[in-house]
């Protein structure tokens, strides 16, 4: 394994068939964190997150690596300005071996299996398979995992491009197995006056999917029809175990205040709000491969007009209704006792309990940080403001203009606080909130099961029943009743198969779906997060030129 | 029960006030300070070569009511009646601090014990940051004095700086406040009564106006920096709130908070550090404010002084005119002329230095606000920058991994 070899940590190497696994690591470890201070901060620390990622998607190697950073790191203290980068790089990857389990939660459904080597490391350790131990083989591949990653760190720049290229490339690929479909959902424009306006909004769809008449088409639909779509689904598909996205909530305040007329921020903000959720509503819907086929949704998506769906209403018939299923459904829910069989259900409910729980507390967290990034930012405009006047009653010059330039510095950074503050709002507090929803609606699922348990419970019960009575009319010996019975029993036998079949159905459906909804998650807020980063990278960026520009200004005042 | 170590005071950034130990022959400090309950004592050190004080070194403890004392009697000695009398320090304010020790014991039970030891750090830290404030405060108060060339030859300054027992200084009774309270409410209409009078010196005229106008915007610049401020570290402790929340999340199992967490901490430390630049800003502001209230005393000093010209002129026509008593109205009119130009003349030269020392302090504290923001921003965009690529990097590698890589 000659180019293997060639690598700075040769001496170690040596050692490798000798010594026992951990020191033989805690030396790897050693010379990868020593290896950066030559090469940039910035690409090693990539890099290192890399080969570190690396070390961690080797599931085998778990007890390996979760002994040598505890050996060669020394967790650094949150620490205050100045800030040693380097201890606070190395730090984040001390934090990575130990959250190995990071890949299996982000890809809950992927079945991580020994992950297959790079191709120089897979020969190497072909190589060695005849000659060594086991174990050893284990070696000789994270040992090449781990050369590959200092290889990789003196080719920092083309890391970092194949980064960007496997990202696009990846991107293309996925697209290819997902079916083409794209939703958007803008134009809100408010129809009619006074208490029966109504927002109305542009659904446009993009498809190259055959089921639909055309590759483009637009529709304009209000938010009832939306609620409508819900309750079609639920009513057709809820009870078989299917996860059904719920829309966004009804909301009498905002409505009213658009209704009004009111042309001020905060309902321009609602419908915006509203706006986005619907969006990301639909964007749900469809990408259920089961919805997707339902007519319903078809038409939803491409017919001129909808029936307004009335049942929708919150002060109907329908709405009563409604409430009192909500309300029965509650009581029967907490006295049913399911004597389950498969574990995995009961630890599933636990854990979808539980994350619903901290996901509300966060909401709320998050939500007072959106209001007081609000006041902040009207703060920071009240002080730009009067360091103006300030410095317009200033007697020295440099310095009148040094304040008003300050003036303007904070000024901007008004913006920034408030674009931020959006930002946050948009990219995490709705993230929570829908996913508040979500898990209510997969609680949901699992409450249908139950409901499937306890009607095959009740067949079952039934059944024994007739059977029961079958016995006493045979001992009274009552013939002409007889017969009866025994139709009666057979019926149910017929329903008591039928619903543990169904009963059976609904559970795979519903694991199923739970899976899928994992992975979704954890796309999504994988994918929320890197935003909401890129966003704090842009606003701090812009900090800097801000105050960089300011600088100059302060030195001049004489 | 809390004392500050040398080392962190010796911090010299003092961008309150240029540096006011230049002087070699009277050098002040506060090195030490103790806390116990609600009185803060000061360890006031000095160094001089003065023959005026009986040793070369000394320390002395004081209190805050000691500061205020000497304050009080400089004000009230005529002598000093043209020069702009450096404003009293304010008192300890461990408010906050006290606050949220309470909330903090009784919100105890409710608490897990590493967001017990959280807050506990963070009120630790937030004591610390009032006492340093209170410390510095005093300090530059006491240096004013000894920087001045004729403050320093006081000898109720030289008392409080030598005097190794208790000055016995007690608090005001309520009838002294009251008639503090009064004679200031005398000294507004007074303000208002002479304000009348034609000003002779052009200079002054300017600036009374400058100052009038100056000190109005100063306090509202104060008031909206503390403002903003403290909405600063509002967003901060929320962020602080969301990281202690998500750790306890992530412990669980299938969860992809993980990353969110390194996010926010980021985001608090950004936000603490801006906010702590602000509060900088803001005591900048808070200083000036009250040393422009001391040249507006100064001002009205001198007005008042002026008047009392105006009026002993008028007096000394009248009884010229009854003809009696000209003799003693001689005098007083001599005696206000005197007193008028002396108070013009140190007037003038304490109000330019003033403006000249107010310049330089913005400046000097400006810049090392834009500074550390700069320096903070730079290395937060690095942690953005790291904590953004290794959450793109760990998503490409597993995707990679799922694609068969």
């Amino acid at each position: 394994m000659p180019d293997l070899l060639n690598e700075p940590v040769e001496a170690p190497k040596s050692d490798v068939l000798g010594e026992p696994p951990v020191h033989r690591d805690a030396a790897r470890q050693q010379d990868v964190f020593e290896d950066p201070p030559k090469s940039s901060s910035k690409s090693s620390s990539v890099k290192k997150a890399a080969s570190s990622e690396m070390f961690g998607d080797d599931d085998d190697d778990e007890d390996l690596f979760k002994e040598p950073p505890k050996v060669v790191t020394k967790k650094p203290q949150p620490s205050g300005p100045p800030v040693d980068v380097f201890t606070e790089v190395k730090s984040d990857v001390k934090v990575k071996p130990q959250v190995k389990d990071d890949p299996t939660d982000l890809f809950a459904e992927e079945a991580l299996t020994a992950p297959a080597p790079k191709p120089s490391a897979g020969s190497s350790s072909s190589r060695t398979n005849g000659v060594h131990s086991e174990e050893q083989d284990l070696f000789s591949e994270v040992r090449s995992n781990l050369h590959t990653a200092l290889r990789g760190i003196s080719h920092s720049v083309s890391l970092f491009f194949s980064v960007s290229f496997f990202h696009i490339k990846l991107e293309e690929e996925e697209s290819e197995d997902k079916f083409d479909l794209n939703i958007s959902i803008t134009n809100p424009e408010k129809v009619g006056d006074g208490m029966n306006a109504y927002m109305a909004y542009k659904v446009s769809t993009q498809t190259s999917l055959t089921m639909f008449r055309s590759k483009t088409f637009t529709v304009r639909r209000r938010f009832s029809d939306f609620l409508g779509l819900f309750e079609k689904l639920s009513e057709k598909h809820s009870q078989n175990g299917y996860l059904i996205p719920p829309p966004p909530e009804k909301s009498i305040l905002g409505m009213t205040k658009v209704k009004v007329g009111k042309e001020d921020p905060s309902s321009a903000e609602f419908v915006e709000r509203r706006r986005a959720a619907l969006e990301r509503y639909l964007q749900r819907v469809v990408s259920h491969p089961s919805l997707l086929q339902d007519p319903d949704v078809r038409e939803f998506l491409e017919k001129e007009e909808l029936p307004r769906a009335v049942s929708t209403q919150a002060l109907s018939g329908a709405g009563f209704l409604k409430m009192l299923n909500k309300a029965t459904d509650a009581v029967s829910k907490m006295t049913i006792k399911m004597n389950e069989q498969d574990v995995w259900f009961d630890e599933k409910i636990q854990d979808v309990e539980n994350e619903e729980q901290h996901l509300r507390k966060l909401h709320v967290m998050v939500e007072s940080l959106v209001n007081h990034r609000k006041e902040l930012s009207g703060n920071t405009a009240v002080f730009a403001k009067s360091v103006a006047m300030l410095g317009s009653s200033e007697d020295n010059t440099a310095l009148s203009r040094a304040l008003s330039q300050l003036a303007e510095v904070e000024d901007r950074i008004e913006q920034l606080h408030q674009e931020q503050a959006s930002n946050d709002f948009f990219t995490f507090s709705e993230l929570l909130a829908d996913y508040i929803r979500l898990l209510g609606a997969v609680r949901g699922c699992f409450d249908q099961r139950m409901k499937a348990w306890q009607r095959w419970q009740d067949a079952e019960n039934m059944l024994q029943k007739k059977r029961e009575a079958e016995a006493k009319l045979l001992w009274a010996n009552k013939p002409d009743k007889l017969q009866q019975a025994k139709d009666e029993i057979t019926e149910w036998e017929a329903k008591v198969t039928q619903y543990e079949r169904e009963f059976e159905r609904i559970s795979a459906t519903v694991r199923k779906e739970v899976i899928r909804f994992d992975k979704e998650k954890a796309r999504d807020f994988n994918r929320q997060v890197i935003k909401y980063l890129e966003s704090l990278l842009h606003s701090q960026q812009q900090l800097i030129k801000y105050w960089d520009a300011f600088l100059p200004e302060a030195k001049a005042i004489v | 029960m809390t004392s500050i170590s040398e080392d962190s005071d010796k911090e010299k950034v003092r961008s309150v006030s240029v540096d006011l130990n230049n002087d070699a022959s009277l050098v002040i400090d506060i090195p030490d300070a103790l806390c116990e309950r609600d009185k803060v004592k000061f360890t006031v050190h000095t160094k001089t070569t003065l023959s005026s004080f009986q040793k070369p070194e000394f320390s002395v403890p004081r209190q805050h009511e000691e500061f205020i004392w000497l304050h009080d009697t400089i004000v009230e000695t005529e002598e000093y009646a043209g020069l702009i009398i450096p404003p009293a320090p304010p008192k300890p304010d461990f408010e906050g601090p006290r606050e949220k020790m309470h909330k903090l014991g009784e919100g105890e039970s409710s608490m897990t014990k590493e967001e017990y030891a959280k807050m506990k750090q963070e009120l630790e830290a937030e004591y610390l940051a009032v006492f340093k404030k209170t410390v510095q405060v005093h300090e530059v108060f006491l240096q004013r004095f000894s920087s001045h060339p004729i403050f320093r030859k006081d000898r109720n300054f030289q008392i409080f700086l030598e005097y190794d027992q208790d000055l016995s200084v007690r608090r005001k009774n309520a009838k002294e406040m009251f008639g503090g309270f009064f004679k200031n409410m005398v000294k507004s209409a007074d303000e208002v009564l002479i304000s009348g009078v034609k000003e002779v010196d052009e200079f002054f005229e300017q600036e009374k106006t400058f100052l009038l106008d100056y000190s109005s915007k100063i306090k509202d610049a104060t008031a909206k920096a503390e403002k903003m401020t403290r909405s600063h570290k509002n967003v901060a402790d929320d962020y602080n709130h969301i990281s202690g929340a998500l750790n306890s999340t992530a412990a669980d199992n299938n969860t992809a908070f993980k990353k969110t967490i390194s996010v926010c901490v980021l985001q608090k430390l950004e936000d603490r550090v801006a906010s702590d630049q602000e509060l900088k800003l803001t005591e900048l502001l808070r200083y000036y404010t009250r040393d422009i209230q001391a040249a507006k005393d100064l001002l009205y000093r001198r007005a008042r002084a002026l008047a009392d010209n105006e009026n002993s002129n008028k007096a000394l026509d009248k009884a010229r005119l009854k003809g009696k008593d000209i003799a003693q109205a001689e005098e007083n009119q001599k005696q206000c002329l005197q007193k008028f130009d002396k108070l013009s003349e140190s007037g003038k030269k304490e109000l330019t230095s003033f403006k000249a020392r107010r310049v330089v302090a913005f400046r000097k504290n400006l810049i090392e606000m834009t500074e550390l923001e700069i320096k903070h921003a730079k290395v937060r965009r690095l942690k953005s920058n790291n904590t953004l690529y290794g959450s793109k990097l760990s998503i490409f590698l597993l995707c990679q991994k799922s694609l068969g890589y």
